[in-house]
């Protein structure tokens, strides 16, 4: 560690999972998903994996709701967690 | 050479000989000439540096943290409201570990309103992680500062010359100014290890998760302790090379002596007065002075004042709710030491009150009193306290 906290080598964003911050989760509905990739673009994290359809990468997801905000389909619903049977 | 400064002067003229690169301050009675000087000698062509006019202390002091983080010698100067001000940066400069110089000339705190001198203002910012250095004289704002600034850089820490508000801020005295080819050789081009530059990005500032920032808490804390010793190194450097300086405490007839008046800032001056009569009438009184506040010199108070029956402790602070944060320091390094000299906290001289030698008489005459007596009868009194005032008349 560096006096000041200073951080001299990029990527340490990746070390630390904030998935346990998160109170809402992203469910993608993979039958509307169109895979525009709006979701990965606005992601303020490394928390959209690309793909057909588009997925989360729930150790990095903070559960901001950006992405169900931006989708153009509506393919993503935030829900409250430990409300859902859906496991990440 | 030697010239005719107030403290005010010598600070400003100090920070110029550092040759310090960015300066970001706001003008505040009784530091307002530093400001000014500085403020000239950039214009006239005499400093090259940046001049960065702000809008209040917090953004001088942020100004100062950027500044500081692209490796450049950043200097500001402040007192009372301002440093107030200034306390929410005065903690991320220290976190940062960004070798920043302060002067601060201390100054009362409001309400009331108050202009003039105690040392309430830096007191209540003894806990930032900022080196504290206390000066006796204007001579010793000059030394110190350009000392300050090695001491900030070896350690990466934040250094806060204090010195009393027009007691040294506006009173003129002889001081002794150095070469400028003599303060280069002292004090070279500094390199900070991990400046801000484009070309080797880093981050600075993270979020401290738990997981983390009690180590770097730590790593501060170790670095404020470890700095005693570079304070003293310097003060021997300094005094090697121009036959001036003190390291954390100055001793002042006090090696035999059975009454140690404790005092910090200008007030030792008067004090010392006071020790030299009693000296003359063959009493063993002694003054110990504090120079460094933060790092707390627990050691070398120990040694210095430990074989003392009763310590007087006079100061120009109190922390409301408690005692004197000088005497609550002192008191502290004998916590599991034995034996230990019995302790006595004065109060004095709030607000530029004179600290007359009447007052400073009592408290070695209160001190003696529970020396004989083995007693403390009142372990924090305020000297001078108009007592009809406040409803205290006997």
């Amino acid at each position: 560690m560096k006096a000041g906290a200073v951080i001299t080598e990029p990527g340490s964003t990746e070390k630390k999972h904030t998935g346990s911050w998160r109170t809402f989760r992203p469910i993608i509905d993979p039958n509307k998903c169109t895979a525009c990739t709006l979701c990965w673009l606005y992601c303020p994290e490394p928390a959209i994996i690309k793909g057909k359809p588009h997925s989360v990468d729930y150790r990095y997801c903070k559960g901001c709701g950006i992405c169900a905000h931006e989708c153009p389909v509506k393919a993503i619903t935030m829900v409250r967690e430990g409300s859902c049977e859906t496991t990440p | 050479m030697k010239q005719l400064l107030d403290g005010n002067e010598a600070a400003a003229l100090a920070a110029k000989l550092a040759r310090v690169k960015v300066i970001s301050a706001y003008p505040i009675t009784p530091q307002t000439t530093v400001v000014e000087h500085l403020a000239d000698f950039v214009a006239n062509g005499e400093l090259d540096a940046e001049f960065m006019k702000v809008e209040s202390e917090h953004s001088a002091m942020s100004a100062c943290i950027g500044a500081a983080a692209t490796g450049v010698r950043t200097f500001t100067a402040t007192s009372s409201q301002g440093l107030m001000l200034m306390s929410e940066m005065l903690f991320v400069a220290s976190g940062l570990r960004l070798p920043i110089v302060m002067t601060n000339a201390n100054r009362s705190l409001s309400a009331p309103l108050s202009i003039w001198c105690d040392q309430q203002d830096s007191m209540a910012v003894r806990d930032s992680g900022w080196v504290q250095l206390y000066c006796e004289n204007n001579q010793e704002i000059l030394d110190t500062t350009l000392q300050a600034f090695k001491i900030a850089e070896e350690m990466l820490l934040p250094v806060m010359v204090c010195y009393d508000g027009y007691i040294l801020s506006h009173t003129a005295e002889p001081v002794d100014v150095l070469e400028q080819a003599e303060v280069d050789e002292f004090l070279p081009p500094y390199k900070y290890p991990y400046p801000l530059d484009p070309e080797n990005p880093v981050t600075m500032g993270p979020v401290g998760v738990p997981e983390y920032y009690m180590e770097f808490r730590y790593m501060l804390q170790k670095a404020m302790r470890a700095s005693q010793k570079e304070i003293v190194k310097v003060g021997k450097e300094f005094k090697k090379k121009f036959g001036r300086g003190d390291g954390l405490v100055e001793r002042y007839h006090s090696d035999d002596a059975k009454i140690i008046l404790l005092t910090i800032g200008s007030l030792s001056s008067s004090a010392k007065d006071i020790v030299d009569r009693y000296r003359k009438r063959g009493e063993k009184i002694g003054l110990v002075r504090v120079r460094s506040f933060r790092p707390f010199p627990v050691g070398e108070l120990i040694d210095a004042i430990g074989h003392a029956k009763a310590v007087a402790v006079v100061e120009k602070d109190v922390s409301l709710g408690s005692a004197g944060g000088l005497f609550l320091d002192a008191a502290a390094s004998f916590i599991n030491v034995e034996p230990a000299p019995l302790m006595l906290n004065f109060i004095c001289g709030l607000a530029g009150r004179d600290v007359s030698p009447l007052q400073i008489r009592e408290a070695v005459r209160e001190a003696a009193k529970a020396a004989e007596s083995g007693k403390v009868k009142h372990a924090v009194k305020w000297l001078g306290l108009r007592e009809k005032l406040v409803g205290l008349e006997k």
